[in-house]
């Protein structure tokens, strides 16, 4: 294992320090607890709080987007480990401004059950929490049962629709519509050619060929569902494309979002070789871009590869993507 | 008699953190195959929480040793596995409480209520590759030797065995809860790590109970 790192175990709370004191203007800790962080002003009145988390190592997300018109707290695990309860519960007392809490997750049986045991607690505290569950990944199939996919980079789209939402002063239950509403409509699916290595663990999750590429990965560094022989770019994102766009399905006519994300290793340049071949493809399917996002949003470390997001739009949509966002790593005016 | 049946419990606690530390790479490698190659991390983590904890509770009652055993697990790591075993340790010590000693049944009776925890949090049936696949054959083995009149060091031995089994079987089983589940037939020849260490701390138990009796 080659990285620049201190002590293996040290490394979200090292990260963290830096973090934090570069967007002191954005996020700070809750007292209660060194992983939940919260906006620097939270508890925002008057306004349904968006809460997330999840394991560290897919940076910027998830602390990079906490800030108005964005996410009011993160709970931060481990890499790639779901945050213990505590740290939740404390991200949704420090964030709750009085109008109740959304707890936004991916579908991970460890975060599942965080996040329900800390929705609990927290009801009991008397506090109104609503969770909305991120299920957008087709890389693995499931198409008739959406319970068992994975959120994977539609995530980061639902915390700007329901930031946006909740920044309003819309009720819990229209920003709960939003999130479900947009993993409605969003659907990913993921290529890697190089894995990522977790350090504590200090071997690679898999290993490829020279000539090989790993289908349907998530952002854990865990193995996709098929390995085939590497092509060319653009018969890569034809293929995820046309996965994507069977799903929904996407339709002639639809308007979408498109969102192309790096998974930590793969340099723009490829990406927006990505980009122009899914614009090509989309329009001969007569499926217009409405707005498209490249760049990376949700990584998982070191790992090389990329995902599709496609993302039906409509006024209601593209009004809540187009609102303004004060974050680290999306400002939007 | 409380602090005599605390004292045991806490051996046999001491010994399963110091053996799920030992077997971290191993569980990490079982992992690595099914998921994120974190099992064992996350479980030396959990344990060596675990292992602070039990030191200021010499003189506790046995269930309220299981209860912040199971507190710490929940609180301390997160992941999939702090809930589950948190959850499995939080039962059992409901089931012991009131109790100044064990009776074969009273442990068995303690497995059943951890099974029945991870059923409810975890929402896995047996079948699905997954810790219950080492537990729920160790429970039914712990009721079947209780009911016959066996010792508890021969309770947790049956329990061991089965449980070795069920881990073993897991080879045989397509994924059907967690990460794993996503790579479908791929996870066929591949033991779960969540049941592996089910079957380490059960061996464990069963191994510094028959040292203590001896």
């Amino acid at each position: 294992m080659k990285k620049f790192i201190n002590d293996p175990m040290r490394v979200v709370d090292e990260m963290l320090e830096g973090f934090l004191a570069v967007n002191a203007r954005y996020a700070r800790r809750a007292a209660g607890h060194p992983r939940a962080i919260v906006r620097a002003d939270a508890p925002v009145k008057g306004k349904v709080a968006v809460v997330t988390g999840g394991g560290s190592g897919h940076k910027p997300s998830f602390i990079g987007y906490i800030g108005k018109g964005m996410l009011d707290a993160v709970a931060a695990g481990e890499i790639f480990t779901s945050p213990p309860v505590p740290a939740v519960l404390e991200c949704v007392r420090a964030a709750h401004g009085g109008k109740g809490v959304l707890l936004l997750l991916g579908n991970y049986a460890g975060d599942v059950m965080n996040f329900d045991m800390a929705a609990e607690l927290a009801q009991e505290e008397g506090i109104e929490v609503q969770q909305a569950i991120a299920t957008d990944d087709v890389g693995a199939g499931f198409q008739d049962e959406p319970h068992k996919r994975r959120g994977v980079s539609g995530e980061f789209l639902i915390w700007k629709c329901c930031g946006a939402m909740a920044e309003r002063g819309e009720p819990l239950s229209e920003v709960k519509r939003i999130a479900e509403k947009v993993n409605a409509n969003a659907r990913t699916m993921g290529v890697a050619i190089a894995p990522c290595t977790v350090p504590a663990a200090g071997k690679p999750t898999f290993v490829l060929a020279e000539n090989e590429m790993e289908v349907g990965v998530g952002h854990h560094g865990e193995p996709g569902v098929a390995r085939e022989a590497l092509r060319p770019v653009d018969e890569i994102v034809d293929m995820l494309a046309e996965k994507v766009v069977n799903d929904l399905p996407y339709r002639a006519g639809d308007e979408v979002l498109t969102l192309i994300n790096g998974l930590g290793a793969t340099p723009l340049l490829e990406l927006y070789i990505a980009q122009r071949r899914l614009q090509q493809g989309l329009a001969g399917r007569g499926i217009r871009i409405g707005r498209a996002f490249v760049g990376e949003f949700f990584t998982a470390l070191e790992m090389a590869g990329f995902s599709i997001t496609l993302l039906k739009i409509d006024q209601e949509l593209k009004e809540l993507i187009a609102a303004p966002a004060d974050t680290p790593y999306l400002v939007q005016t | 008699m409380t602090d005599h049946v605390t004292g045991k419990a806490l051996r046999v606690l001491r010994a399963i953190c110091e053996e799920v530390e030992r077997n971290k790479d191993y569980l990490c490698e079982l992992d690595a195959a099914l998921g994120d190659g974190d099992h064992g991390i996350s479980m030396a983590k959990s344990f060596h929480a675990v292992a602070l904890r039990l030191d200021g509770l010499g003189n506790a009652p046995l269930s309220e040793v299981l209860q912040a055993v199971g507190m710490t697990l929940i609180s301390e790591v997160g992941g999939a596995m702090g809930p589950l075993f948190g959850t499995a340790f939080l039962r059992a010590g409901k089931v012991a409480a009131g109790k100044e000693s064990l009776t074969s049944s009273d442990l068995a009776q303690m497995l059943r209520a951890a099974e029945e925890g991870i059923v409810q949090r975890g929402k896995a049936q047996p079948g699905d590759k997954t810790m219950l696949d080492a537990l729920h054959p160790a429970v039914e083995a712990a009721q079947r030797a209780a009911t016959e009149g066996a010792t508890i060091r021969d309770v947790l031995r049956a329990a061991a065995a089965a449980s070795a089994q069920g881990a073993a079987a897991t080879k045989e089983m397509v994924a059907k809860m967690g990460r794993a589940s996503r790579l479908g037939e791929r996870t066929l020849g591949h033991q779960d790590a969540g049941a592996t260490s089910v079957s380490i701390i059960l061996r464990v138990a069963a191994e510094t109970v028959s040292a203590q009796q001896t």
